[in-house]
């Protein structure tokens, strides 16, 4: 009974650090695509970071999207975005920040509340204000800034500032990758985007951490291996746990994009994209780079864990 | 590795235990939760705002204007102790509040002295400077304009609460936040317009007599006698001034009132008050002296209603009658109840979530999770066989003890903290994943069961600490960022990180070394 599959056989040979300058030129190129796609469409920031007011109505039957489109345009409020949301009769209403202080903004809700009168139901109402706005998007900077340096120096701790390097350039890889992809993509930023992305951050850096664990396990043992065979090895050797755990993990997201509710599909999608491009980081750019900054052998470890020689093995 | 001392053994199955006894009152369906007090087992998770809907609102103390209106009352202070003074008045001109300073300059040089004397007694905690031109200026000291901001976010606070506890909301959240900010949790309020419009009001109400010399039309053109004010009313009715000249000297104000309710006369909403003793005698003295003139009734500068006083008011009560709606006095009645704010709010932030919302947040985060768990769950059998049995019972103890630790801690449980259990789902495989893998080419090297299995938790024990410290960095800075949804998720991300490092090492492991022993298979089936 029970009999497991396993996914990746044992004893793969996959060339993945002989072949880096194709995952460099993929990265690259991926980079620049999300760089480009940052500064020309720009992020699309929701209410959180921007300020404004975004309500989620329901209506009896399936929405009337222009009508409801006339009546609070007709209210001279700016901007207002109308968009389906999720299923026919959800409608999300956006509206820009109002001019003058928060009180402008408080006359505008109640504007659009009365314009839509009492048959819709207000499923959510959201507003931010300039000051919170800008309060919010400083602590996101903030809150990404510090977990990537707190990460890296936990690895500068626990292995040595080369590993350091590598897991923070794979890390910024992946870190921008999802902004440009929301970027690309034009979904909104919001706090649950910079959540995902420090969501992302943790997995990436967990995966990473796997591999480099193994590789200084294996500098340790095999003294003489040159170091790009020995670099491959190890990624070899870990990449069915890599492979099953991106795999449970994204089962998990996909259940959550596929029926976790619309509120919470753009939070899975970027989860999504991130676990993947977090566990391709960790194989083809992490550990490859580790080539380009002057690896020591083992002998210098100064953390001085070491594997043990002769293990005690329980007596059942 | 494999061998767990009895006591080991003991504190496992009682770890595991607990997570049952405090995830168990979630299964219930009844909310026995307010019997019993914080951290011992019956309490439910306490959903946020976002599941159980409801209204959460930041506000702003406006605390500027108490510093000004401070500021204000040192002016007229400064009017009264300059024209009172001894043995003749003195002369002075431009003053009033500039900046965060109240000015004044003296106009002969000879009574410079004097007055600095006189404005230093007038506050203790102002600083006074004069210059050689005789223009005094007078500013709080630091401490003590802290002091009234202090006072002032507390007092607003103490205002807010009651107001809120009027409109009978249920077990209502009021916090301070920051220096200046209150933070309004409301649960199962899902329109807070009204309550909106309620903290928008100060509410301060005075009652004043209004300037009959005074004309109204020079005074619109800007000509205000000394000591009057030009004041607009409040919802006019036709034929109704639009403005009145009102006398700045406040008869009694609204801070005597001891109860205010709304009633009716003649058929038209009014709003019956009563006043204290020393407000009840005050305000009996005025009508007394001025019986046939008309008094002007101000709420937020507005002039709400101007009754002709027809006989002295010595009971300490009256009505105020206005063009009120019945909501609009029952409004009023509570607003003078409850007290007057020292300073306006303003909202910086509001998030409102339906009921309908809500619940159905609800239902998709629990149809998310227990799809994510069935297939993970699957995979893990297909994938590793007996051992991913193994992992999905532990995995269902990883679950219990999240949801066991949130009910204890009392931590909110979010929409995006749903996300983040079912992520954990799938992360916290990745403790066991790791053993398995390890176990597996410890196998193909050679070894014998034990002994692979003894390694594999071996070596696999140091890279399952360093990775999921780092994912714990993530959650800790996540919790210190986010606002209320987000903290939420960095909550049960960081509490399924340590309970599923638990769950993979000790759990999992425990039923590992337990069907070795019983069973002693001659491979692993793995």
């Amino acid at each position: 009974m029970l009999k497991p599959i396993r996914l990746i056989p044992p004893g793969t040979t996959f060339q993945f650090v002989p072949k880096r300058r194709i995952a460099f030129l993929f990265s690259a190129l991926l980079m620049i695509g999300s760089l480009v796609s940052l500064f020309t469409q720009g992020l699309n920031f929701g209410i959180d970071f921007r300020g404004g007011i975004l309500m989620e109505i329901r209506t009896a039957g399936p929405a009337d999207l222009p009508t409801i489109r006339s009546t609070l345009s007709g209210l001279g409020l700016g901007d207002v975005s109308i968009q389906e949301f999720g299923t026919e009769t959800d409608v999300l209403v956006r509206i820009q920040r109002q001019d003058g202080d928060e009180r402008a903004q408080m006359v505008a809700i109640e504007a659009v509340k009365s314009a839509l009168g009492s048959e819709v139901e207000y499923r959510r109402t959201e507003f931010v204000g300039p000051t919170v706005g800008e309060e919010l998007k400083e602590a996101g900077a903030l809150a990404v800034g510090l977990a990537l340096i707190s990460i890296l120096l936990y690895i500068w701790f626990r292995f040595e500032w080369q590993f350091a390097v590598g897991a923070i350039i794979a890390l910024s890889h992946d870190i921008i990758s999802t902004i440009g992809l929301f970027a690309l993509i034009q979904h909104e930023f919001n706090l649950a985007t910079v959540a995902a992305v420090l969501t992302i951050a943790g997995y990436s850096i967990n995966d990473t951490v796997v591999v480099f664990d193994r590789l200084r396990e294996n500098l340790r043992k095999y003294k003489r291996m040159e170091l790009s065979e020995l670099f491959n090895m190890s990624i070899n050797e870990t990449l069915s746990r890599t492979t099953m755990t991106s795999l449970t993990t994204l089962l998990a997201l996909l259940a959550i994009y596929f029926f976790g509710g619309a509120v919470l599909a753009d939070f899975a999608l970027a989860m999504i994209w991130g676990v993947c491009i977090g566990t391709y980081s960790s194989v083809f750019i992490a550990v490859p780079l580790l080539l380009y900054v002057n690896l020591k052998r083992g002998d210098e470890d100064p953390t001085g864990v070491s594997v043990p020689q002769d293990e005690r093995i329980g007596d059942g | 590795m494999l061998q767990f001392s009895p006591w080991k053994t003991t504190l496992v199955l009682l770890v595991c235990l607990l997570g049952l006894i405090y995830a168990a009152p979630n299964l219930l369906t009844a909310d026995y939760s307010r019997d019993v007090p914080d951290f011992a087992p019956g309490k439910k998770v306490s959903l946020g705002l976002d599941l159980q809907g409801g209204s959460y609102l930041l506000l702003k103390v406006e605390l500027d204007v108490v510093i000004e209106e401070r500021l204000e009352s040192i002016v007229s202070g400064i009017r009264g102790a300059l024209n009172n003074a001894k043995p003749d008045k003195i002369g002075y001109r431009n003053i009033g509040v500039s900046g965060d300073a109240a000015r004044v300059t003296i106009r002969d040089p000879e009574d410079f002295d004097r007055a600095r004397g006189i404005l230093e007694a007038l506050d203790p905690q102002a600083v006074v400077t004069v210059d050689d031109a005789g223009e005094a200026v007078i500013t709080l000291t630091e401490q003590a304009a802290q002091d009234a901001r202090l006072a002032a976010v507390q007092q607003s606070i103490e205002i807010v609460r009651r107001r809120i506890d009027e409109t009978g909301v249920r077990e209502p959240t009021i916090q301070r936040q920051g220096d200046d900010r209150i933070l309004l949790q409301l649960p199962g309020v899902d329109d807070p317009e009204r309550i909106k419009a309620l903290l928008g009001q100060t509410a301060k109400m005075t009652f004043r007599l209004v300037d009959i010399t005074a004309s109204l039309a020079n005074a619109l053109a800007g000509r205000v006698p000394p000591g009057a004010q030009l004041l607009e009313a409040s919802n006019p009715g036709p034929g109704q001034q639009s403005h009145y000249v009102v006398k700045r000297k406040i008869e009694v104000s609204g801070e005597n009132l001891i109860d205010a309710q709304p009633s009716f006369q003649d058929n038209q909403p009014v709003v019956s008050f009563r006043f204290d003793t020393v407000g009840g005698k005050r305000f009996g003295k005025t009508t007394a002296e001025n019986v046939g003139r008309p008094f002007a009734i101000v709420l937020d500068s507005k002039v709400i209603s101007v009754p002709v006083i027809q006989q002295p008011i010595l009971g300490g009560s009256g009505i105020i009658t206005g063009s009120f709606t019945v909501a609009s006095a029952n409004d009023l009645a509570l607003l003078l109840r409850a007290g007057a704010l020292p300073a306006p709010l303003v909202v910086l932030e509001e998030r409102t979530v339906g009921p309908g919302l809500g619940a159905d947040s609800i239902e998709a985060g629990k149809v998310a999770s227990i799809i994510g768990l069935i297939l993970v769950a699957v995979f893990m059998v297909v994938a590793y066989g007996l051992f991913g049995l193994f992992a999905n019972i532990a995995l269902v103890f990883n679950i219990l003890l999240i949801v066991g630790a949130l009910s204890a801690l009392q931590a909110t449980l979010t929409l995006p903290g749903i996300a983040g259990i079912v992520l954990t789902v799938g992360m916290a495989m990745d403790a066991n994943v790791l053993i398995f893998e390890r176990i597996r080419e410890e196998v193909l090297i050679g070894r014998s069961p034990m002994s692979a299995i003894d390694a594999g938790y071996k070596r696999a024990l140091t890279t399952i600490i360093d990775s999921n410290l780092t994912t714990l960095f993530a959650a800790i800075f996540l919790y210190s960022f986010g606002s209320g949804p987000i903290k939420g998720f960095a909550v049960t991300l960081a509490i399924g990180i340590l309970t599923s490092m638990f769950t993979a090492v000790m759990v999992t492991r425990l039923m590992v070394v337990t069907w070795l022993r019983r069973r002693r298979p001659s491979a692993v089936p793995i």
